[in-house]
């Protein structure tokens, strides 16, 4: 166990907002929980008692004969605020005075970094280029992204759980954007920082960054092993796997979909639920990807004269 | 006065004198007199300055504690008039907001300040840029401090956004009628993160360097339009006309690519942005304000038009 490179990773300047990072989402991922249980508590009371459901207040935190409704802005929100910046300057100021910015040598093209990182927020794009060419990883798939979070407004027909937290009334939405933030973002992030060493080779927490690590690693495509020889071959196998994946992804998607959620299903446009269902596979298709490569050592499944994937 | 000149014209200069020394007279008596009341009661009011025309016309409405005064306080108010003057008493509650959305605003005034006064002291040419960054830490009263700030703000705030995206979320509040403004939200955290990466560059040292390379070389691979994407070759693409080109005003990160990373991290983005943020802040209060947290919803009322219930 080398603590000292553990501790040169973590105590990095630029690595610090990673290392504040994992508490605080920790922290508001209780929070949110928190509040989920208690309002998921409270739903399954009312809807086991519809008469209670009628007259039964509807909050945790219910209100109360001789309360106000509303309250002034002035002073009970802006003192909040007030307080919120207060308390984000004192932090910056502590942060400021005790961590320096880094700065390093004078760019130099000639002498490469390794191993060169992107800034610490587009590490999980970094490591999707293990797996996939840089026109998925670094182009696609930040468009997927951006778009896939565009559409959820206009794919997610479920009324409920609108303006509070729960768990039981979005298990479907709550568990997708889960998967997507904090596995396929969030740990990509976590990967690239501590894991990663130089050649982007896969170093273990405490493990010495070798710089001279060689790793005998050959990658095979995926029609090699079949023994798929001639390019036409090449594309059209791999058109068949990249198709059946969606084909038969789609249908074992929509078979669990129909099922768990009837309600979602039944409100789902044609339109939504394609939509729907492209981005849940492509998304499942990253760490299945990713599988392949790790385990099996699979580089790539289509290849053409254009493009590999 | 005694001997005033009846015949109008030929007044001799006996009249004249005693009609001066009269005045003068009065004069002196008003300085003894006038004055020091006029500076009494000026004194006096003093003493409630809130009377003054100075402070009237700057604060347009009394501020002792009635419930009025409270409202005006917002309403009057160029820089509060975002909020309504009365709110849901739930709305304020901390665990449910997360309060980041708030902080991310706070911290691009953080960074907009810093980066004013850092801009004061940099030049973005490659002989200059690194040479400045070592200026302003080790020479810049403060330099240090205010170098440091800008960095840890600009990371503090891309935390704070995808926090702020995380909660709303999770509370359901992009759905009806807020889908709109979740959009204006995906916009402004994908500006977020160009803001943060132009300005990674800056320093001209091998961090900034190196990343910006790593990020830009991505787009040699863009479909159709780089010159190692596919189809990019078919189309005509070179490393000298390609996207990549367009984006570092060059076929390497170079002078110009130092220069249109400088001018989109201080003008060109942060304009955009606040646009955006323009229209997400406005957004927030016609779509009803914060969006609760809210009475729970029962999965049998799920289709029905919703009910009123506290």
């Amino acid at each position: 166990m080398d603590w000292r490179q553990l501790w040169d990773i973590a105590s990095t300047p630029d690595n610090v907002p990673i290392v504040g990072l994992i508490p605080l989402l920790a922290f508001y991922c209780y929070l949110a929980w928190k509040q989920a249980k208690a309002n998921d508590e409270l739903i399954g009371e009312l809807e086991a008692n519809p008469a209670m459901a009628k007259t039964h207040h509807r909050k945790t935190w219910p209100f109360r004969p001789g309360w106000q409704k509303e309250i002034h802005v002035w002073p009970f929100l802006l003192r909040i605020e007030f307080l919120a910046a207060i308390i984000v300057t004192i932090v910056l100021m502590v942060w400021s005075i005790t961590l320096n910015a880094p700065m390093e040598e004078p760019a130099n093209p000639n002498l490469t970094m390794n191993p060169a990182k992107a800034p610490w927020y587009f590490l999980g794009l970094q490591e999707m280029l293990v797996y996939f060419d840089p026109w998925i990883a670094g182009v696609v798939m930040p468009t997927l992204i951006i778009v896939g979070l565009m559409v959820i407004p206009y794919i997610d027909t479920n009324p409920l759980g609108s303006g509070y937290y729960t768990w039981k009334q979005r298990k479907f939405s709550i568990g997708t954007f889960l998967f997507g933030f904090i596995i396929l973002w969030v740990a990509m992030i976590i990967i690239g920082t501590f894991i990663r060493g130089p050649g982007w080779q896969w170093f273990w927490p405490g493990q010495t960054w070798d710089h001279n690590r060689l790793i005998y690693e050959v990658n095979i495509d995926l029609p090699d092993i079949f023994g798929i020889a001639s390019n036409l071959g090449k594309i059209i196998f791999g058109a068949v796997i990249v198709g059946g994946y969606y084909l038969l992804g789609g249908f074992v998607v929509h078979a669990l979909f129909r099922r768990y959620n009837p309600k979602d299903y039944q409100r789902m446009s044609l339109l939504q639920y394609s939509t729907m269902m492209i981005f849940m596979l492509t998304m499942i298709a990253l760490p299945l990807k990713m599988m392949l490569r790790l385990a099996f050592n699979i580089k790539y499944v289509w290849i053409t004269p254009w493009f590999n994937v | 006065m005694a001997d005033e000149n009846k015949n109008g014209k030929n007044g001799n200069q006996a009249s004249l004198l005693v009609k001066v020394k009269a005045g003068i007279k009065e004069d002196v008596q008003s300085l003894k007199t006038d004055l020091p009341a006029k500076a009494k009661e000026q004194i006096e009011g003093l003493k409630d300055p809130t009377k003054t025309q100075v402070y009237t016309s700057i604060f347009r409405h009394k501020h002792d504690d009635t419930p009025r005064n409270r409202a005006l306080g917002v309403l009057s108010n160029v820089f509060l008039h975002l909020h309504p003057a009365k709110i849901n008493r739930d709305a304020v509650r901390y665990s449910y907001t997360w309060g980041m959305g708030g902080i991310t605003f706070y911290l691009f005034m953080v960074l907009t300040f810093t980066g004013v006064l850092l801009m004061f002291y940099y030049h973005p040419s490659k002989v200059q840029a690194f040479r400045d960054v070592l200026y302003l830490e080790h020479d810049v009263p403060f330099g240090k401090i205010l170098r440091n700030m800008h960095r840890w703000a600009a990371h503090l705030m891309v935390i704070a956004v995808w926090l702020h995206m995380f909660r709303v979320f999770l509370t359901g509040s992009y759905k009806k009628p807020r889908e709109f403004n979740w959009n204006v939200g995906v916009i402004l955290l994908v500006l977020t993160l160009l803001l943060s990466f132009t300005g990674y560059l800056l320093p001209d040292d091998q961090l900034g360097f190196w990343a910006v390379t790593v990020g830009t070389n991505m787009a040699r691979a863009t479909p159709l339009l780089g010159h190692e994407g596919p189809f990019g070759k078919m189309l005509g693409m070179t490393p000298y006309n390609d996207v990549r080109f367009g984006l570092l005003g060059g076929s390497i990160v170079d002078a110009n690519a130092l220069l249109r990373s400088y001018i989109w991290h201080c003008i060109g983005i942060p304009i955009v942005a606040s646009i955006f943020m323009i229209v997400h802040f406005w957004r927030v209060r016609k779509d009803g304000g914060i969006s609760g947290p809210a009475p729970v919803m029962l999965a049998e009322e799920a289709d029905k038009p919703r009910k009123k219930v506290e």
